[in-house]
């Protein structure tokens, strides 16, 4: 490149300013045109047309327009390295995307079978009322004749059939830890003092509790030659609407991790 | 004063006339503008030092351009062209940052 007017060194300009000072003549310029400042005006004219023209075309949303070979082979290397990236981290993504929804729907899955277990238990343990098929036995005792022990069998009759819940006389819920005892004026069923006659509702397959009472020498024919009555009643729906609360265990722990 | 008009015709007429780039001139028109404004600044200097020949300044501002346009097509014949161009505009740029201090000792005498 030719070094246009000035080859010395820039410190060197101010030793060259001999006769009038650079600001007088820029000013004498300013005021006087000559041959030599058009030429000028169209040299500066130009290289103001392509600066602009330049800048607009850097300013251009195409970035790889004015790029060499080269910088557009590193630029495609870059950005297919990019797009490796992202895909691989569009699979971790949905890696991690399946594992979240299958152990959430393994949770789920738990706690269905949770909450239907707690239901069966429920039922179980008298905690909740409890309805649907089952029988209805009326056992009444006209002449006093019947002990604990008519009754006692009958309940175990029941619950041998399969019965999953039992009331007596819509009173007390009759659960694994129900206490029965005798009392001079009927029987005290978990502390409630029953009296006759005694409606037992049992909810189970109704057909085989009502056999399971009615079956020769049972519950029925011992009930009848003690001179009381029973009348079995097999309904398509039972209420069994006492609840009793679940009492705390004081000694037993459940084992951990079971 | 002329000059000066001339620099704005310069851009008015870039601006409304958006010329499209011949695509073989594209990457030396950045590398000539520079070169061109070195001339320029180059010109300036020399005028303020009272030098100033009109001829020169054409020859200077033509042969800056041509070369530099030179420069970079030789780089990209021999796949050096993005490193010969950023070269050529360094060694630009330095230039022109001389002539400005130059011209600004002369305008402001600092």
């Amino acid at each position: 490149m030719s070094d246009p007017e000035v080859p010395e060194a820039p410190e060197a300009a101010e030793t060259a300013d001999s006769g009038p000072s650079g600001l007088d003549r820029l000013r004498r310029s300013l005021l006087s045109p000559s041959r030599g400042q058009a030429v000028v005006a169209v040299l500066v004219g130009l290289l103001a047309f392509a600066g602009v023209t330049q800048a607009r075309l850097a300013g251009q949303d195409d970035a790889y327009a004015g790029l060499r070979e080269a910088e557009l082979i590193q630029a495609l290397n870059g950005l297919q390295a990019a797009s490796r990236k992202a895909e691989r981290d569009i699979a971790e993504l949905e890696q991690t995307r399946d594992e979240l929804r299958s152990s959430s729907q393994r949770r789920t899955t738990a706690l269905d079978q949770a909450k239907q277990e707690v239901a069966t238990l429920a039922v179980l343990a008298g905690t909740v009322p409890a309805t649907g098929p089952g029988v209805t036995a009326t056992v009444k005792d006209p002449d006093g004749g019947l002990t604990l022990n008519h009754l006692l069998d009958g309940i175990e009759e029941l619950r041998n059939a399969g019965a999953e819940a039992i009331e007596i006389n819509d009173r007390v819920r009759v659960v694994a830890q129900t206490s029965f005892e005798d009392d001079p004026n009927g029987i005290v069923v978990d502390g409630v003092l029953l009296k006759a006659p005694y409606v037992i509702d049992a909810i189970g397959a109704p057909d085989t509790l009502a056999g399971a009472l009615s079956f020769e020498g049972g519950f029925v024919d011992d009930v009848e030659s003690d001179g009381g009555s029973v009348s079995t009643e097999q309904k398509d729906r039972v209420e069994v609407s006492v609840t009793r609360s679940p009492p705390q265990p004081r000694y037993a722990e459940p084992v951990p991790g079971q | 004063m002329i000059a000066i008009l001339g620099l704005v015709i310069g851009v008015v007429l870039g601006l409304a006339f958006t010329p499209d780039v011949p695509l073989a001139l594209e990457p030396y028109l950045p590398i000539a503008v520079v070169a061109a404004l070195d001339a320029v600044f180059g010109a300036f200097r020399a005028f303020l030092d009272g030098i100033f020949d009109d001829k020169v300044f054409v020859v200077s501002f033509v042969s800056n351009v041509l070369v530099a346009a030179l420069v970079v097509f030789l780089g990209d014949k021999l796949g050096v062209g993005a490193q010969l161009s950023t070269g050529v505009v360094v060694v630009l740029g330095i230039r022109i940052f001389s002539n400005v201090a130059a011209i600004r000792r002369h305008l402001f005498h600092a």
